[in-house]
């Protein structure tokens, strides 16, 4: 029985474990701050490329698209050399702490946030451009009403960042340390334990991260599906 | 419509209203030509409707008017000093993500009318329209018709000195292509100068002043509406009065 995997999964979670309830708020308080940066930035920033012709704007959109797929140790290699003590940001000593997660995982989500909102925002712009230049909007006018129509299709982007977010295991390792109980996160406790041959509690911690991750998609898809039908 | 009864105000802002002068104006596309040499000025009160077969360039002219498209060659210009405050009512009406009272809304802020004046203005305009009582309903779920009685209201908020109509009946049925006529004519009333195209030779009929008529990307025709109706000058204009059909 205790080394069911579902059975330990539940018993962490009905025992009220407190490391476990450590990492699972810890993993959400990073994915969950990494995404609100990276919207603030990448939704205007997905707009813009949307809004306005500039030259090179079809490599600036080339690269938004290739980014989505930047390996995670990657993104983390990047914001490591950055914060090591000897890179340009290395004063701050920020390695190794929650924040150097959240700066990796804004990394790994920011391009898909604005590749994505991109697109949507020019397809609505499509439909939408004639109206906008009748009642003589300028582009930087447009911008916030586009968004806001958009907000739906946003909202299932925001979805696939936070997935994104929270999904990634080698950023977080690798500028976090996986230090316990001040930068472990679900993920990185699933490599940990899984090294230690701890399947169980591995699996369990699996389990426990899914969970929430449903959570989260299911109270996004009723709140979407809510002001979808009050306002249209 | 519910405004029928309320008072027209004439609003002396609105007059007089500015002549529009085509001077040679030219439209063409990867070199082929869509539209023009055109000359014309359209002066006095209107309305003035735009008609001709499809694809006469109607709405080109429209556009190009309004300033969403630019001449390739000639030049657009106004009587007035400056652009005139205008607004354009399309064929499909193009309506926000959103309630039909905060569609005015957002028209109003976009033209900078003060936070504090716009609910009521927006309720007033809908109301006239007949839609007070669709206020708080997404605008993308009212019937065709009243899709089209929102972009109305949406450019009667705006008080436009010229309001262009694109075939905005052709999508509707009777009793909807009735409401947006007597909200033209409410328009007309006001004093904005009316530029409407339509292919229905019975609605140009019922709402013109004057008769802009085009075939194959030319003006071939503007005269007074009941000149144009009983005596047509040019060829292209007597088989379309007749009921012949024109390319």
């Amino acid at each position: 029985m205790e080394n069911n995997a579902f059975y330990v999964a539940l018993s962490l979670l009905l025992d009220f474990d407190a490391t476990l309830f450590q990492i699972v708020a810890l993993s959400l308080q990073v994915s969950l701050l990494a995404v609100l940066i990276a919207a603030v930035l990448g939704f205007p920033l997905g707009a813009a490329v949307a809004l306005w012709r500039f030259p090179g704007r079809s490599g600036v959109i080339v690269v938004l698209n290739a980014l989505m797929g930047l390996p995670p140790v990657v993104a983390g290699l990047m914001v490591y050399l950055l914060l090591s003590r000897a890179g340009p940001l290395g004063e701050l000593g920020f390695l190794f702490t929650p924040g150097a997660m959240v700066i990796a995982q804004v990394v790994l989500v920011l391009p898909i946030l604005a590749a994505l909102s991109r697109q949507k925002v020019e397809e609505m712009l499509g439909e939408y451009r004639e109206q906008f230049v009748s009642l003589g909007m300028s582009r930087a006018r447009m911008m916030p009403t586009l968004l806001w129509d958009a907000r739906f299709a946003l909202l299932t982007v925001l979805l696939a960042g936070f997935g994104r977010a929270s999904a990634e295991v080698g950023a977080v390792m690798m500028v976090g340390g996986n230090i316990d109980g001040v930068t472990r996160v679900m993920t990185t406790a699933i490599v940990l334990e899984t090294g230690k041959g701890n399947l169980p509690l591995a699996l369990g911690l699996g389990i426990v991260l899914l969970t929430l991750v449903m959570l989260i998609n299911a109270g996004a898809y009723v709140l979407g599906e809510l002001t979808r039908r009050r306002t249209g | 419509m519910t405004s029928l009864n309320a008072p027209l105000l004439v609003s002396s802002a609105l007059y007089p209203p500015p002549a529009l002068c085509f001077e040679g104006v030219t439209f063409s596309h990867e070199e082929k030509v869509l539209l023009g040499p055109c000359s014309f000025t359209l002066e006095g009160t209107g309305p003035t409707l735009v008609m001709g077969p499809n694809g006469a360039g109607k709405s080109l002219l429209l556009r190009l008017a309004h300033g969403l498209l630019t001449p390739t060659q000639g030049k657009v210009a106004w009587s007035s000093e400056g652009r005139p405050r205008q607004a354009m009512v399309f064929q499909q009406p193009v309506l926000l993500r959103r309630s039909a009272a905060a569609n005015l809304i957002h028209a109003l802020a976009v033209n900078n009318v003060p936070r504090r004046t716009r609910a009521k203005l927006a309720l007033d305009a809908l109301e006239r329209f007949g839609l007070a009582a669709c206020s708080n309903t997404p605008a993308r779920v009212l019937s065709g018709g009243q899709q089209q009685r929102l972009a109305l209201a949406r450019a009667w908020v705006l008080s436009p000195q010229v309001l262009f109509l694109d075939e905005p009946t052709s999508a509707l049925d009777p009793a909807a292509i009735k409401a947006v006529e007597e909200a033209v004519r409410e328009f007309h009333q006001r004093g904005t100068r009316i530029v409407m195209t339509t292919h229905d030779i019975h609605q140009a009929r019922r709402l013109a002043g004057d008769v802009l008529f085009l075939s194959g990307g030319k003006v071939r025709e503007h005269t007074p509406a009941e000149a144009f109706f009983d005596a047509p000058v040019s060829r292209e204009a007597q088989a379309f009065v007749a009921g012949e059909l024109v390319e």
